[in-house]
């Protein structure tokens, strides 16, 4: 059976939710076979969870200068293996990055590329949704092996026990692969919660939420439910919350099992990034918002009384 | 400095967008097109350099006719000049060969900096800043938040998901911006009537010495098989809180199993 390249996401060390739904989606082409990118002893780190996961066979390119570029050194390990392993496939998660290793790539090899794909048949058909979800697109990579990156939350990961072999990779990185230097990398501190796109449950807020100081409300809920914060365009732009948790047309896309929107009118802008999540839920004072079209179970109140007094239920229920 | 910004004219994510029915292409026809929107915080990173380091900003557009109404806005917040890469053969380029069409257009004009927005409103496909990279061997620095330019560094600060890390290389480069980068002046009166002055150079894929089945469904290196409309979205149950919204609202997630 032929090998399907996937590319590892590390999440604070772990494997990525992202990288687990990657391997889900390339079982349906062939043999997973995971890639690993980056410092020495990652790929140890991260095999047992990556065998859970299917992966028959993993490459590990570790060095400690990978990680001091964009971007070059991930397409450059791809492309040395696409060359010599002739996969039948390569998928990745569909991160910004990710995207754009996939897009390097592609010039790399003259291969297509198709992103953000939600699904992926056996003979390499990708689905996508365009337009803010209002369109399904399935479509072929033409020239070149199915080359795609895996839209966060498109499938439920699968566990298919495996035992993989570790595969050390040299790589070597052209002067082209060392134009662009990360110089500085500074964490910000952003608690437990989970990460935006991989969360199973997203609580955002929008300018209804009125200031940065009351977008404790929106956490305390998103605690409460063990979900990621998220904000729209006009809440992040007011300065209420950090850009990174936008979510929109320009910011992050979001497909959770449950999204709940506070404050949020739902403007195109903002339904783009969360309109194909499973169950929406909306808390709005304005029964006119846009935001009640798409939501399963809407709300017309006031959040500032509705969100505390479900606070204190949920807090009741969990006794 | 020498500047190109690229931009792409996509239809109004206001308005309904689709695919055409007869070949799978985005529909133009429809809805009012506009300067994608991040293209716009690209121009003024563009024209905020100009101001400090003095040179020149080019717009380079790749699309139908139509375009150059697109184009004319571009100019009409400050850019210099424009190209238009105008070709009936480009219509259903894929990604691939839309990048070598730019990249054989940019590089025409030498610039130390191709500058473009993280991502178009129609594809969100985020993959041209890399992929011109790649054509043109220039560094290639993505989703930017802060760009400052000092002699021949160029230096960029992007979110991550950690935090936010700092990137620098040498120009010439490509960098690409988010929106959170500046905010996009509007054109004023006297910007419109000078952008309808300014020289927009039209250009044919002969010019770039490309072949027409490099490009458009001749040379796509993918092919939609089909699409559809998704049904929309229904709206569900709506209540009014009458003191009580927060415990239904709990109530309707522990029927979901969410509590």
């Amino acid at each position: 059976m032929a090998e399907v390249l996937v590319l590892v996401k590390p999440a604070e060390g772990k494997v990525g939710k992202s990288t687990l739904e990657a391997l889900t989606i390339a079982r349906g082409l062939g043999e997973p076979a995971a890639v690993v990118v980056g410092a020495p002893g990652l790929a140890a780190s991260l095999q047992d969870r990556l065998a859970e996961f299917g992966a028959a066979k993993i490459y590990a390119a570790e060095s400690d200068e990978l990680g001091d570029y964009l971007v070059t050194p991930k397409v450059a390990v791809l492309e040395q293996l696409a060359r010599s392993v002739s996969p039948a496939a390569i998928v990745i998660p569909s991160t910004q990055e990710g995207k754009e290793v996939a897009g390097r790539l592609a010039v790399r090899l003259d291969n297509g590329v198709l992103t953000d794909v939600v699904g992926l048949d056996a003979d390499g058909t990708a689905t996508q949704v365009a337009f803010a979800g209002g369109t399904i697109v399935k479509s072929k990579v033409s020239r070149g092996i199915p080359l795609v990156t895996v839209r966060p939350s498109s499938v439920t990961p699968t566990p298919s026990p495996s035992t993989p072999a570790v595969e050390a990779v040299s790589v070597s990185l052209a002067e082209s692969d060392k134009l662009a230097k990360v110089t500085e990398r500074v964490a910000e501190a952003k608690g437990a919660r989970p990460e935006l796109t991989e969360a199973s449950i997203v609580v955002s807020g929008g300018r209804g939420v009125g200031s940065a100081d009351n977008f404790k409300l929106v956490e305390e809920l998103a605690d409460l439910l063990g979900a990621a914060v998220g904000a729209s365009r006009a809440a992040t732009d007011s300065g209420f919350y950090p850009h990174q948790f936008q979510v929109g047309q320009t910011g992050k896309t979001v497909s959770p099992q449950l999204y709940i929107a506070l404050g949020i009118s739902g403007a195109i802008q903002h339904r783009a990034g969360m309109q194909t999540s499973k169950t929406i839920v909306a808390v709005n004072k304005d029964n006119e918002a846009p935001i009640f079209e798409l939501a399963d179970y809407g709300i017309v109140g006031d959040l500032f009384k509705v969100v505390p007094q479900a606070a204190e239920e949920i807090r009741k229920r969990k006794g | 400095m020498n500047i190109v910004v690229l931009v792409k004219q996509v239809p109004d994510s206001g308005g309904e967008r689709s695919l055409r029915s007869d070949d799978g292409t985005v529909e133009r026809g429809g809805s009012s097109n506009v300067i994608s929107e991040i293209d716009e915080n690209a121009i003024e990173a563009a024209l905020k350099l100009k101001e400090a380091n003095g040179g020149e900003v080019t717009i380079v557009t790749m699309g139908p006719s139509q375009a150059a109404e697109s184009i004319r806005k571009a100019l009409s917040m400050g850019p210099d000049k424009a190209v238009h890469i105008v070709d009936d053969a480009l219509h259903g380029s894929c990604a691939l060969s839309t990048s070598k069409v730019l990249a054989a257009a940019v590089k025409t004009l030498s610039p130390d900096l191709v500058l473009t927005g993280a991502a178009s409103t129609d594809s969100v496909g985020q993959v041209m800043p890399h992929m011109l990279g790649e054509r043109l061997g220039l560094a290639t620095l993505t989703g930017a938040r802060k760009l400052t330019v000092d002699g021949s560094t160029v230096t960029i600060e992007r979110q991550t998901e950690e935090g936010y890390e700092v990137v620098t290389a040498s120009t010439p480069a490509v960098v690409s911006v988010w929106d959170t980068i500046n905010e996009p002046r509007y054109p004023s009166f006297k910007g419109i009537m000078e952008a309808k002055k300014k020289p927009v150079q039209t250009l044919s894929i002969a010019d770039l010495g490309i072949s027409a089945d490099e490009v458009g469904f001749a040379g796509a290196s993918t092919a939609v098989v089909e699409h559809s409309k998704r049904p929309p979205r229904q709206g569900g149950t709506r209540v009014t809180d009458e003191g009580e919204g927060g415990v239904k609202l709990v109530e309707f997630l522990a029927s979901e199993k969410f509590v």
